[in-house]
């Protein structure tokens, strides 16, 4: 570790891995109640396992944006950041903010945490991801602003590297497009049309660039390639995300009572989507082909390439799937869209998170490149057991949504959406089988960090 | 990448391309917003519609169904629930009739103990929705 003020990114890591897990705890609730409809009925009923579920994702990921950001900047600007005591005192308030909301939901019904919250006043609750009390909302802007002035200035008085300043427009737009969930008219319409300028442009849109800044950084130093040749890519990795990514939007404007001309702009951008992402996995696998030193820690470099191939495979390949907008009329809000959601989201954002935090935390834990050997393996144990259970997974629910879209939209004689949900119910238990796999390949990730301590770093073979 | 393809250009590509097509986006976006007072049906978004939705809100029942087509995947598509429960009297006495304990081994949905008044606003808004021109989504009454 070259500056001592990377050291707050450590609490971040270790409650974005903490929250990691309350996540796929839930997300075994869910998959359970998908076949066994009473599980925890009427105490945890699936809207509030499943509020928790995704919540949490976006707030872990968060935590790992940040702690990836506050290790980062420091290291390309040259410089301490700007106020680490903001950085714990902004660490320690999202946490609290966050633990209530999770509990809130957990302890309170949903429509008493409303009135609660005084959701009346400004109401911006009970849609999709953006769930949290209003007061939580004003929180997290809170918290993102005081982060991106730590990282603003922080940038802005240092060395100023391409990789930092990706970083710093992702991180900016992920500010500015949050304000949209503020907006929620009684036009159901407006309220969807403008709900997605968070959503879509958040993880089709500027999360790419974080995604990409990481990606860029943890190649530097793992491979020692020149840095020119890396920020090339990186540039135009993330113009083809935004040329392709923004107009994009319109996959999501074919069925919500817009006008019909998205169905064309949305097919014909979205289509070219994937491309993005298939230079990424390019760039990372010759990035690393060229590499001109043995990084000691395997397992970073192994996150690296995973998060190149999965975040092609899921956002790419299984977007493109279901993007067309003569196919999306029958896949529209189907386990389809659950398969994709789940790759995309593992392969491109839980992933790059976990890359940084591989890199990072042995440094963090006072290493000087890598943990050892011993840990390495256990490590890469994990990785293969995490994405291998999502591969099927997505795979379990990809056959689900087509049986789904098959016998409930297609054909003379469609059947009622619970008579189809029991038809395809052994594809919802195969799912959560490869559910408890990936929870197994989680906990054997938290293990890595406990084995292996004692014994001496790896070293790099000749 | 070859050497004639220099950062600067890359860069050039990025920023160029970024403003050109975020301002293509919000162009399509304005027209798409003078647009939809022909498509979205606020001709009947009443003071009951709006409660409606603010009560669908407040029990997050986005957490389990789809709202044209958006939302969770458990529970059926609402966006035509209104033709497919037949109207007002369906709807209401759907949500209604659900049991407080819920049923053996099925999924369901929970009892929500609305009123009148408030089950009203619930079917006006399902109403409003079923009534939003949405390009012939979803393919059949199923949804």
């Amino acid at each position: 570790m070259q500056y001592s003020s990377q050291a707050v990114a450590k609490p971040y890591f270790i409650a974005a891995i903490g929250l990691f897990v309350g996540q796929i705890l839930f997300g075994l609730i869910l998959g359970l109640q998908y076949v066994l409809g009473d599980f925890l009925f009427p105490e945890i009923p699936f809207n509030v396992a499943r509020m928790v579920h995704t919540n949490l994702l976006i707030v872990w990921l968060l935590f790992g944006f940040m702690g990836a950001a506050y290790y980062l900047v420091p290291e390309e600007s040259e410089r301490e950041l700007e106020s680490p005591g903001l950085a714990i005192a902004m660490f320690w308030i999202f946490l609290v903010a966050g633990a209530l909301t999770i509990l809130g939901y957990l302890l309170v019904p949903y429509a008493g945490l409303a009135q609660l919250t005084g959701n009346d006043l400004l109401p911006t609750m009970g849609r999709e991801f953006l769930e949290q009390p209003t007061i939580t909302k004003l929180g997290i802007v809170v918290v993102a602003l005081s982060f991106l002035y730590n990282i603003g200035m922080t940038v802005l008085k240092g060395r100023k590297t391409v990789v930092s300043l990706v970083l710093l427009i992702g991180l900016t737009g992920l500010a500015v497009f949050f304000l949209f969930s503020f907006y929620n008219p009684d036009n159901l319409v407006l309220d969807k049309f403008f709900w997605w300028w968070v959503v879509h442009l958040w993880v089709e849109g500027v999360w790419e660039l974080i995604l990409g800044s990481i990606l860029a950084f943890v190649l530097i130093k793992t491979t020692g390639v020149d840095r020119e040749v890396i920020e090339k890519w990186l540039y135009i990795i993330i113009a083809m995300t935004l040329i392709t990514g923004i107009i994009g939007t319109g996959h999501h404007y074919y069925w919500i009572g817009t006008p019909e001309y998205w169905q064309w702009w949305g097919s014909v951008f979205s289509a070219m989507e994937p491309i993005p992402f298939f230079m990424m996995t390019v760039f990372a696998f010759n990035m690393v082909n060229k590499r001109r030193r043995e990084h000691p820690n395997k397992a970073a470099v192994l996150w690296a390439l995973g998060t190149a191939t999965m975040a092609f495979l899921g956002a790419g390949v299984w977007g493109f799937l279901h993007t067309l907008a003569p196919v999306n009329y029958y896949t529209h809000g189907s386990q389809i869209t659950a398969a994709h959601g789940h790759m995309a989201f593992y392969g491109a954002y839980v992933m790059i998170v976990l890359t940084m935090i591989s890199y990072a935390m042995p440094m963090l834990r006072g290493r000087t490149a890598a943990n050892s050997n011993k840990s390495q393996v256990l490590e890469m144990w994990s990785f293969w057991l995490m994405t291998i259970a999502i591969v099927f997974i997505t795979l379990f629910l990809t056959a689900a949504g087509i049986l789904q879209v098959f016998l409930q939209r297609m054909g003379e004689n469609p059947l009622p959406f619970m008579v189809v949900q029991e038809k395809v119910a052994l594809f919802y238990w195969l799912r959560e089988i490869a559910g408890l796999v990936f929870l197994i390949g989680l906990l054997t990730y938290v293990a890595s960090f406990f084995v292996g301590n004692d014994e001496p770093e790896a070293k790099t073979a000749g | 990448m070859s050497q004639a393809f220099t950062k600067a250009m890359a860069r050039n590509i990025f920023y160029g391309g970024t403003v050109f097509f975020l301002l293509l986006f919000l162009a399509l976006s304005f027209d798409t917003v003078s647009a939809l007072p022909k498509r979205d049906n606020r001709a009947n978004l009443t003071e009951a519609v709006a409660q409606g939705k603010k009560l669908w809100e407040n029990n997050n029942c986005i957490g389990c169904h789809t709202l044209l087509g958006e939302g969770a995947y458990f529970a059926p598509e609402l966006g035509n629930a209104f033709k497919r429960l037949g109207g007002k009297d369906g709807v209401m006495a759907f949500i209604k009739s659900r049991p407080a304990g819920g049923i053996p081994g099925r999924r369901s949905m929970p009892q929500f103990n609305f009123t009148d008044a408030q089950l009203n606003a619930l079917a006006e808004f399902l109403k409003y929705s079923s009534e939003i021109n949405s390009a012939n989504w979803p393919p059949n009454v199923q949804g």
